[in-house]
C-alpha cells in the first residue's frame, strides 16, 4: 500500500519534469521565487560577512577551528604524517584481519566523495578572482584543515553504532549524542538533530543537484545544448541502479575510474609543469608575492585570502562532518588510526590536487597582465583571462594550452567526479535520514527515491537559489559539527596520548 | 612431531586431485595435512560507502560459507582416510598467503593442483600453480 503511494508519487513527479519545456520554464521561475523568499534569510545569514568587511564569518569559523585543533593537538598533521602513510600502506594491519575494510579503502572512498568540482572549477574561481596569491592561502587552509579532519574522524569511529548483524552507522549525529552524554554536556541530541537536517539538505543540494547540474553543463558543452532532464533521467537511472538496485558493478567501475582520473589529472598537470619548468620559480614567486601584497588584484591581500580559504573549505570539507560519516564504517581496534588516515585527505585534495590546478592556470599564462604596470588586468571584480573563461572553462583552457585534447578528458572526469560525489552524499544523507527516522528497509528506500528525484530536478533546472541554499546547508553542518568538536576534543586528546605512548612502548607493533 | 604438508584447496577438481595425492603422501610418511583456503582479497581495491558499511557482515558470511560448504567436509574426508588434518581460511593474495602460511607453520611441503587452462588464459591471468612454484618457501608439488 505504502509502496504504491510512493510509486504514484514518483511517477507524478517524473511526469511533471518530463512535461513541455515551456511549462518547465515557468515551473523553474516559480520554484526559484518561492525558494529564495523562503530561504534567502538563511543563505544570507550563513554567508554574511563580518560587519564592514567582505569576509564571510563561516569561512573564519572553519579556519579558526582548524587553527585551534592544529595547536591543541600540537601540529598533529605534521607529527603523524609519516605514521599515517604507514597505516594506509597496511604496515600495522594484522594479516588475520584481511578481508575487512582496509585503511586504504576507507581513505579512497572518502576521497572520491571530496575530490571533484571543487578541485577543478573551485580553484579556477579562486585564482580568477583572488589572483595567484589565493593559492598560498588555499594551501595553508588545507594544511590546517588536516587537524579538523583528524578530530572529526576519530570521534566518528569512536562513537559509531554497531549492530548485531555486524553493520555500523556513524557520524557527527552519533558522537554529538553519545559523546555529549558521556561528558555530561546538555544539548547533544538537539545538535545531532540539527546536524542531520542540514546534512539531508546538503546531500540533496550540494551533493546532488549541484553535481547533476554541472555534469549536464559539461555534457551539453560538448555535444551541444539539449534539455537537462534527459541528463537528469540518465543520471538518476544510474544512481537508482546503484543505491536502490544494489548494482555494485557500476559503482565499482566508477570507484576504479575515479582514482585513475585523479592520477591522470595530476599526471597531466605535472607534465605541463615539467614542460614549463623554467617558469615554476616565477609561478611560486607570484603566489607568495600575491599572498602578501595582492599584486593589485581586486580586494588585494584580503581578497586573495578569502578566496583561498573559501575554496579550500569547499573542496576538502574539513570540519563539515561528512568525512566522519564515511570513515566511521571502518573496522579498527583504535579509533585514532582512522583519524590519522583521514588527515591525509585534505592534503591530497587541497595541498596536492588544488595546487596543481592553480599552478597550471598560472604557468600557462591564462591570467592577463597589463604590460605597462606588470599588474593583473582586473575587470568587474575578476582578473581578465585569455578568452574570457572562468570556472571549469578556465581550467580547461589552461590544460588545452598544452594538450588540445585535454578538455574532453576533463569533461569525462567532471562527469565521473560528479557521479561519485553523488554516490557518497547519498550515503551521508541516508545516514542522517536513518538517524532521524530510524533504520529500516522502507525508510531507506524512501530517502533513496527522493534522492534520485532530486538528481532529475538538479539537472533539469537552473535553480540558483536552491543551490545557494544547499551550499549554505553544507556549511551549516560545519557550524553544528564544530561546536561538537570543541566540546569533545579532550576525548580525542586522551585517545591520542594513549595511542602514542603505546606506539612508543612497542605495544602497538608493525606487522610488516 | 610429524611433518606438516600444506594443501591449497579452492573446491576445484584440480585441488581435489592435489588433496588426494597429498593424502597418499601423508599416509606413507605419517605427515599431517593443513588445508588452506584463500579468499582472493586486495586491501587496495575500491569499495562504495555501503560496501564498506557491510564489509564486516559479508566477511563473516563468506568465512562461514567457505568453512561449512568447502573446508569442513574436506577435513572430514581426510580424517576418514586416517590422516590428521587441520584447516586455515584466510583472505589475501592467493599464492603469497599460502607461502606465508607454509613458512609460519613450518610446513615441509606445499601441494597445489594445476587447472590446465589454455595458453591464452595463462598469458592473460598467469597460473596460480606456476606462481606458487616461483615463490614457495618450501618444496612445492604441482599436481596435474
Amino acid at each position: 500500500m505504502k509502496k504504491n503511494k510512493l510509486l504514484a508519487g514518483v511517477t507524478a513527479l517524473g511526469l511533471a519534469v518530463l512535461s513541455s519545456s515551456a511549462l518547465a520554464q515557468s515551473v523553474d521561475e516559480t520554484v526559484n521565487q518561492m525558494f529564495s523568499s523562503a530561504t534567502g534569510w538563511f543563505v544570507n545569514f550563513i554567508f554574511s560577512p563580518f560587519p564592514g568587511t567582505s569576509f564571510p564569518w563561516i569561512v573564519a569559523w572553519l579556519v579558526v577551528a582548524a587553527t585551534v585543533f592544529t595547536l591543541y593537538f600540537g601540529f598533529i598533521q605534521f607529527r603523524a604524517f609519516k605514521h599515517s602513510i604507514s597505516l594506509v600502506k597496511g604496515d600495522y594491519s594484522d594479516p588475520n584481519d584481511a578481508g575487512e575494510v582496509s585503511h586504504f579503502q576507507a581513505l579512497a572512498t572518502a576521497l572520491s566523495g571530496t575530490v571533484g568540482l571543487g578541485n577543478i572549477a573551485g580553484v579556477a574561481v579562486a585564482v580568477g578572482i583572488g589572483g595567484p596569491g589565493a593559492t598560498f592561502w588555499m594551501i595553508l587552509a588545507g594544511l590546517m584543515g588536516m587537524a579538523s579532519k583528524f578530530t572529526e574522524c576519530t570521534l566518528g569511529v569512536k562513537y559509531r553504532n554497531e549492530y548485531a548483524d555486524g553493520t555500523v552507522s556513524g557520524g557527527p549525529m552519533y558522537y554529538l549524542t553519545k559523546g555529549f552524554a558521556e561528558r555530561g554536556l546538555p544539548g547533544g541530541r538537539f545538535l545531532a538533530i540539527l546536524f542531520s537536517v542540514f546534512c539531508i539538505l546538503g546531500a540533496l543540494g550540494g551533493g546532488n543537484m549541484f553535481q547533476a547540474n554541472q555534469a549536464h553543463q559539461q555534457i551539453s558543452g560538448i555535444v551541444g545544448g539539449y534539455p537537462g532532464w534527459i541528463t537528469g533521467l540518465v543520471f538518476a537511472g544510474v544512481v537508482f541502479a546503484v543505491i536502490v538496485g544494489g548494482l555494485k558493478s557500476i559503482a565499482r567501475v566508477t570507484e576504479k575510474v575515479v582514482p585513475f582520473m585523479g592520477i591522470l589529472y595530476v599526471g597531466a598537470a605535472i607534465v605541463i609543469l615539467i614542460m614549463n619548468y623554467d617558469k615554476i620559480g616565477w609561478a611560486f614567486g607570484q603566489i607568495f608575492a600575491g599572498a602578501f601584497t595582492g599584486l593589485g588584484v581586486a580586494g588585494g591581500l584580503v581578497g586573495a585570502l578569502i578566496q583561498g580559504f573559501k575554496r579550500a573549505a569547499f573542496s576538502n570539507e574539513a570540519g563539515v562532518g561528512s568525512a566522519a560519516i564515511a570513515h566511521s564504517a571502518v573496522r579498527t581496534k583504535e579509533p585514532i588510526t582512522e583519524g590519522f588516515v583521514s588527515l591525509l585527505e585534505p592534503f591530497i585534495d587541497t595541498v596536492v590536487i588544488c595546487t596543481m590546478t592553480a599552478l597550471v592556470i598560472i604557468i600557462t599564462g591564462q591570467l592577463l597582465v597589463d604590460p605597462a604596470t606588470g599588474l593583473y588586468l582586473v575587470e568587474g571584480g575578476r582578473i581578465v583571462t585569455e578568452g574570457g573563461t572562468s570556472g571549469v572553462g578556465l581550467t580547461s583552457a589552461a590544460f588545452a594550452n598544452a594538450f588540445s585534447w585535454f578538455p574532453y578528458v576533463l569533461a569525462v572526469a567532471v562527469i565521473l567526479f560528479a557521479f561519485s560525489t553523488m554516490i557518497s552524499w547519498s550515503y551521508y544523507g541516508l545516514k542522517a535520514w536513518t538517524y532521524l527516522f530510524g533504520e529500516g528497509k522502507s525508510k531507506e528506500i524512501t530517502f533513496k527515491v527522493i534522492f534520485c528525484i532530486f538528481v532529475v530536478i538538479g539537472a533539469a533546472a537552473n535553480l540558483g537559489p536552491v543551490i545557494d541554499f544547499s551550499d549554505a546547508a553544507i556549511f551549516a553542518m560545519a557550524v553544528v559539527n564544530i561546536i561538537g568538536l570543541y566540546c569533545l576534543m579532550p576525548i580525542v586528546k586522551r585517545e591520542l596520548n594513549s595511542y602514542l605512548s603505546r606506539l612508543k612502548s612497542g605495544e602497538i607493533k608493525k606487522f610488516k | 612431531m610429524s611433518a606438516k604438508y600444506v594443501v591449497a584447496c579452492d573446491g576445484s577438481k584440480a585441488s581435489g586431485r592435489a588433496l588426494k595425492f597429498a593424502i597418499e603422501q601423508a599416509k606413507s610418511s605419517g605427515a599431517s595435512l593443513l588445508l588452506v583456503h584463500v579468499l582472493e582479497w586486495s586491501p587496495y581495491s575500491f569499495l562504495t560507502p555501503e560496501e564498506i558499511e557491510e564489509r564486516h557482515k559479508r566477511r563473516n558470511e563468506e568465512l562461514e560459507r567457505a568453512k561449512t560448504a568447502l573446508i569442513d567436509p574436506l577435513v572430514e574426508s581426510t580424517r576418514a582416510e586416517g590422516v590428521e588434518a587441520t584447516s586455515i581460511i584466510r583472505y589475501g593474495h592467493v599464492t603469497e598467503t599460502i607461502a606465508d602460511i607454509a613458512e609460519k607453520e613450518a610446513a615441509k611441503q606445499i601441494f597445489i593442483g594445476r587447472t590446465g587452462h589454455s595458453n591464452l588464459v595463462k598469458i592473460v591471468f598467469g597460473s596460480v600453480a606456476a606462481a606458487m612454484a616461483q615463490i614457495a618457501p618450501v618444496p612445492c608439488t604441482i599436481v596435474p
